[in-house]
């Protein structure tokens, strides 16, 4: 059971995010960055599938040189192999990302495919679905829990409220959501072990693309804007919670019309 | 034909919010262009509705029972026909399940989630929320046709009193690998924060699980979903899908009432684009009351059971 798990490579959930001088990106400089909470969980689910079944877990990235570190990291928790296409994907659209990972995959063996949901920062959660769409594969979409077994999967898929149930033949895409599994953290070992393993890197054009067909096209990136700061409201104080209420209600009413 | 084509979700005879929304900025879309607004959904039950808010055409894809593959082949069909120059999808499960799917089928690009959308010098110009709303990104959307998933509250549903629309039929393969074996049902009245116009959410503030039914008590009151801090979904208090923020949902509902909930960065992030925010915090200092348009400071085990006795009174009034 071989499985493959894209990466993104994204700015810490508890950074500030400051616009670059273009206008056009954000700013990277003393930005920290991890690998995608929602990629934590499609890595941990690949590595349980390998530690049941065997086989390979190959974690593979898009993006440019700092993008290694996030394969770095997840070689130490438990992956096998680690492919990085090199590339400057933020000037890339989700369907040119789409276009550069699904050439990767099709370079490695697999049986199944994990994504996160969406790479938290752009926002998207658009690259897993058309890599599936590009290798003519099924796909589970919010996946919160997942059975694999003879040449078949077995998903649910969190929509509005409810789950869906879905069985999928082999290979598949499937995007992780929170609740799939507690990912683990590295361990020492992992660490030590994960420095012996060569990061296997190519270009676009080494997978037979043109990059002319990936960056800056299908969507531009005009602008980035930060919201405008808000300055806080009128307080209340709540020592007489009655009162108080009265005052919340008003509010409801008059201002917000939802009473 | 420069028109406008929009997936419909149909839920008991409706067509679903996002999508009526998905509608309304279809059409305006659709005027400006030249062209028509053109609908798909399951069946032409809803040809009706559709026509209300706008739709000349409504393509009935047959497909009873959701499935990514099958929608897709029926929208690529649709396409092939009305050439939009514009294919909206409200920003739902299903719709954000679709719009990838189709636009790496048309080789067309998606900008998703988005808030605004406008032409600008012929191309569709979006305005997207990222980093959870830390920033906004404004997009081009070059490729033909233009697709955008709209985020769920953002736009109007604005009914626009035009005939029913004309049904067509789609004759698309329903060939699907995935397979939909069951449906586990909601508990029942349970509104979901994804598309809810009021929501109260919860925070470390209510101390302990069982505090949790204060926030319930309130929504089910004003008739809101639940929402929760990350903390409160980490601490296993309650469940992820009412988790808003970062590596939750990003929300903008038309009131959002924040009780106990400090304000991480995160948090912020997913409900600051609230219309009308009310937070109750016991901290004067905490972070939240820098975005609540109302601030009250106070012990919400004594605030929250006063104001979900006052919105029950007002309710009675009504």
């Amino acid at each position: 059971m071989n499985s493959v798990v894209c990466i993104s490579h994204v700015p810490d959930t508890e950074s500030r995010i400051k616009v670059s001088g273009d206008g056009r990106h954000i700013d990277e400089a003393g930005l920290k960055f991890i690998v995608s909470p929602y990629d934590e969980f499609a890595l941990e689910e690949a590595i349980r599938l390998k530690e049941k079944n065997g086989g390979d877990v190959t974690v593979v990235t898009y993006g440019p040189e700092r993008a290694a570190q996030a394969l770095r990291e997840c070689l130490a928790r438990g992956a096998t192999k680690a492919l990085h296409i090199k590339g400057e994907s933020a000037d890339a659209d989700a369907l040119g990302i789409a276009k550069v990972l699904a050439a990767a995959i099709r370079s490695v063996p697999h049986d199944i495919v994990f994504f996160g949901k969406q790479g938290v920062g752009t926002d998207n959660g658009l690259v897993g679905p058309m890599t599936a769409e590009l290798l003519g594969y099924p796909q589970v979409n919010v996946v919160t829990h997942l059975e694999v077994a003879d040449g078949k999967l077995t998903a649910s898929r969190e929509i509005e409220g409810a789950e869906e149930v879905i069985e999928a033949p082999l290979p598949a895409v499937i995007t992780a959501q929170k609740g799939l599994n507690e990912p683990r953290y590295a361990s020492l070992k992992g660490i030590m072990a994960a420095k012996k393993i060569a990061i296997d890197t190519k270009s676009v054009a080494d997978l037979g693309l043109d990059e002319s067909n990936i960056l800056n096209q299908r969507v531009v990136f005009v602008s980035l804007q930060l919201p405008p700061e808000k300055a806080g409201g009128r307080k209340i104080d709540a020592s007489d919670p009655a009162a108080a209420a009265q005052e919340i209600i008003k509010f409801i009413r008059e201002e917000a019309k939802a009473l | 034909m420069a028109g406008v084509l929009v997936f419909c979700e149909v839920k008991d005879g409706k067509i679903k919010k996002a999508s009526r929304e998905a509608l309304s900025i279809g059409r305006k879309l659709a005027e400006s262009a030249g062209g028509d607004l053109v609908a798909i959904a399951n069946d032409k039950s809803v040809a009706e509705e559709a026509g209300r808010y706008g739709a000349k055409k409504l393509f009935a894809a047959g497909v009873t029972q959701y499935s990514t593959e099958a929608w897709t082949s029926a929208i690529k069909q649709a396409c092939d026909e009305v050439k939009p120059v514009v294919l909206l999808f409200g920003g739902t499960s299903n719709g954000r399940d679709l719009a990838p799917r189709v636009a790496a089928r048309l080789d067309a690009g998606v900008a998703s989630d988005v808030d605004q959308l406008s032409w600008n010098d012929g191309k569709l110009r979006a305005r997207r929320p990222v980093y959870s709303g830390k920033a906004f990104a404004t997009v081009d959307v070059t490729g033909t046709p233009a697709i955008a998933t709209t985020r769920p509250n953002a736009f109007p549903a604005e009914e626009a009193g035009g005939a029913a629309a004309e049904v067509a039929d789609v004759n698309a393969s329903m060939d699907s690998k995935a397979k939909l074996l069951e449906t586990k049902a909601p508990e029942a009245g349970e509104l979901t924060i994804a598309e809810a116009d009021i929501i109260v959410s919860g925070g470390r503030g209510l101390k302990e699980a069982q505090n949790f039914s204060l926030i319930k008590d309130l929504a089910h009151a004003i008739g809101g979903a639940v929402g929760a801090s990350r903390a409160t979904v980490d601490a296993g208090w309650i469940d992820h899908q009412h988790q808003v923020g970062q590596t939750g949902r990003v929300v903008s509902p038309n009131l959002y009432i924040a009780a106990g909930i400090s304000g991480a960065i995160q948090h912020l992030a997913g409900m600051s684009s609230s219309k009308h925010i009310i937070a109750i915090n016991k901290d004067p200092e905490a972070p939240i009351f820098r975005v609540a348009d109302l601030g009250v400071v106070g012990d919400l085990f004594t605030v929250l059971p006063a104001l979900t006795e006052e919105v029950k009174k007002a309710k009675a009034h009504h």
